[in-house]
């Protein structure tokens, strides 16, 4: 008996700290969900700027578009592994509106994000030629980030 | 026993009457008589009116969303739909409609058959379609694919199943006037037809009232929560989006902050996207020009 104690004790120790844990991932958003948050939000950083040319609300300047469509395509080949972890999507965070059918289908995610890669690249080389070609080039990178968020992001 | 007899004669009388008013209706094919179909113009009739984003297979994209084999489903407070098949096929589908049918199911709500569609059909929608447009989209849908699957029935409680009550329905709430009245210029006169006619905006964005018959004057295209439930369809009023960023919104489905459509929306924006320049700044001056006085 008096070897059993400590070990009782030491496995509802365990339990109160797994428990803890548990409570914890669901309390707290994982450094993965910020991190695809701050992904998201360079993206709109630097769409701003080639919208705000597309729109009308600035001239149209070949450099700065490039620089931003450069960074759009930098965005888009980040290694991106890690902060789609498994865990981490809607059903399990509540910050996330990733569904978690991302990681059922993740075949198809690939293939959209190279999608956007493609797209990217494609307004990379729009955005040097001039006004007419980033406006088209727009609609396309627009569709390529719409075709995720439409099958995989939880409506708001 | 007499007064018994008299009154359930009497209640024959007026339920007779009653649906008599609220019967069916349907044109002869005369309407349509001598008009020449244009298929282009079909197609773009068809993809302003986003046919194909509820009649697809669910989650279907570019090319495949012109199998209109049906399927998807549509919940509301009255019951689940189901989108049917309205591909060609002469079976499954419409391929065996006359102009004249697609006609009567979409300005009057009536089946071939001669019975009550129900409004998840936008038809309080489409029946400001001209006549014309709809002899050129009739065109256009029967180039499109056959396909065989069989339509899946609505799931829709009693009292709801009883079509004949969507006469009283129709005899409340269809109407073919505009809801956006007065003199308009070419624009807004084009922006109206995409927004209140083609592109059914209102099936979402207006709240409706208890029998699901749509609130017109100031709460027109004042957003909705969504049947689905799952947040809310935004208020178009109260938005506070330029016209070009609306454009922007419709080509690209960009919002002012670079987040881009989601969920049935996405969907819409593929269909303007595929409009021209022109026809996005129209939808964006009849946006502007909410509210309705």
């Amino acid at each position: 008996m008096t070897m059993m104690k400590p070990l009782a004790l030491g496995l509802a120790t365990a339990a109160l700290v797994a428990g803890a844990a548990i409570a914890e991932s669901h309390a707290e958003t994982p450094p993965a969900v910020g991190a695809r948050k701050a992904q998201m939000q360079l993206y709109a950083f630097n769409l701003g700027t080639l919208g705000a040319m597309v729109q009308g609300n600035m001239d149209y300047d070949a450099d700065a578009a490039t620089a931003a469509a450069g960074n759009i395509v930098k965005l888009s080949t980040l290694a991106a592994g890690p902060m789609w972890a498994p865990g981490t999507g809607a059903d399990a965070v509540e910050a996330s509106r990733a569904l978690p059918a991302i990681w059922e289908n993740m075949d198809d995610v690939i293939s959209k994000a190279m999608a956007l890669n493609e797209a990217a690249m494609a307004m990379e080389t729009a955005a040097a030629e001039g006004l007419e070609p980033l406006q088209a080039a727009m609609k396309d990178l627009g569709a390529a980030c719409g075709a995720c968020h439409k099958e995989y992001r939880e409506p708001e | 026993m007499r007064w018994l007899v008299n009154f359930i004669l009497l209640a024959l009388v007026v339920v007779a009457i009653g649906l008599w008013v609220t019967r069916p209706k349907t044109d002869d094919a005369d309407l349509l008589a001598g008009l020449t179909a244009d298929e282009a113009h079909g197609e773009e009739v068809f993809i302003a009116s986003g046919c194909a984003s509820c009649h697809m297979v669910e989650g279907a994209t570019d090319e495949a969303k012109l199998v209109l084999a049906g399927g998807q489903s549509f919940p509301s407070q009255f019951g689940t739909f189901r989108a049917p098949n309205i591909s060609t096929d002469a079976e499954a589908g419409i391929g065996d409609w006359e102009a004249i049918d697609l006609w009567n199911a979409l300005h009057h709500g009536t089946s071939p058959d001669g019975s009550h569609y129900y409004p998840v059909l936008p038809y309080s929608a489409y029946i400001h379609l001209e006549p014309q447009d709809v002899v050129d989209l009739h065109a256009y849908m029967m180039t499109l694919p056959a396909d065989a699957t069989p339509s899946e029935p609505h799931d829709v409680p009693f009292p709801f199943s009883i079509r004949a009550s969507l006469g009283g329905w129709k005899l409340l709430f269809l109407d073919d006037d505009w809801v956006m009245q007065g003199e308009l210029s070419p624009e807004l006169t084009r922006g109206r037809e995409l927004v209140e006619a083609m592109g059914h905006c209102a099936e979402c964005h207006t709240p409706r009232n208890l029998l699901g018959g749509h609130k017109t004057g100031a709460e027109w295209m004042s957003g909705a929560p969504n049947p689905a439930g799952r947040g809310t369809f935004p208020d178009l009023v109260t938005l506070d989006w330029s016209a070009g960023e609306i454009e922007e919104y419709l080509n690209s489905g960009f919002t002012p902050e670079f987040d881009s459509a989601g969920g049935h929306m996405a969907l819409v924006v593929e269909n303007f996207a595929q409009l021209t320049a022109e026809d996005r700044a129209a939808v964006a001056a009849y946006v502007k020009a909410l509210p309705i006085q």
